[in-house]
């Protein structure tokens, strides 16, 4: 199992790619993934770039530990996690969690887990550049 | 005790503050280190806490050398 996180744009296919080149053909018949890219619009706003800031050891600390649970929780083979901070433009990845296992529901279960858990606790902030400025995603309307 | 204490996101830019130590009596709480960092400023509704990188609760107990942490809602991932 794997999290990283990145400070420039990454490729989430190439992730992928790489992952499975390390597994043993055959151990696995699913691989579940999901790809969160940058929108831009927010709320009803134009939005051209964003700034992701984060709070790097607790941050890692954190994706390692749903990386574990997810392992634990169902039979996986693998599972990864990667997620950008800094600076991002629209149409650019943010984050990929994937999941490798035997069958089908495993990985789908554990692939949502990842992003879901991610979404709720994970300690990253965006900051939204819009027509009217900068804001806080957490102080827009409506979020 | 010394304890740091780090700000994150908006409550960085609200209190001006993005890392500082300072020295607790012993027993304290997490809630006692913001006010001695802030100088007993507001804290925002729905502020988190940690401890040492783990989520806690604002009337946890804490410990010298303890890195204590504030931050806003989180909002990683996307969609």
């Amino acid at each position: 199992m794997t999290a990283l996180l990145r400070s420039e744009a990454f490729d989430p296919w190439q992730e992928l790619a790489h992952i499975e080149s390390g597994l043993v053909k055959g151990a696995h018949g699913a691989c579940a993934s999901f790809v969160g890219t940058m929108r831009d619009f927010n709320v009803g706003d134009h939005v051209h770039s964003m700034s992701l800031e984060h709070y790097p050891e607790m941050t890692q600390q954190f994706l390692d530990k749903i990386c574990a649970e997810a392992t634990s929780r169902w039979d996986l083979i693998d599972c990864l996690i990667v997620h950008r901070y800094g600076e991002i433009k629209p149409g650019e990845p943010i984050v990929l969690t994937a999941a490798w296992s035997a069958h089908r529901a495993e990985a789908f279960d554990a692939c949502r887990y990842l992003i879901e858990e991610l979404k709720a606790r994970a300690p990253f902030w965006k900051k939204e550049t819009t027509d009217t400025g900068e804001r806080w995603v957490h102080d827009a309307p409506g979020e | 005790m010394q304890i740091k204490v780090k700000f994150f996101a908006s409550l960085s830019e609200q209190t001006g503050l993005a890392e500082i130590t300072v020295d607790a009596d012993n027993p304290a709480t997490v809630l006692d280190t913001w006010k001695l960092a802030t100088g007993d400023q507001t804290m925002p509704v729905n502020t988190l806490c940690a401890i040492n990188m783990v989520y806690a609760h604002l009337d946890d107990n804490i410990s010298d050398g303890d890195e204590i942490a504030f931050f806003p809602p989180v909002t990683g991932g996307c969609a």
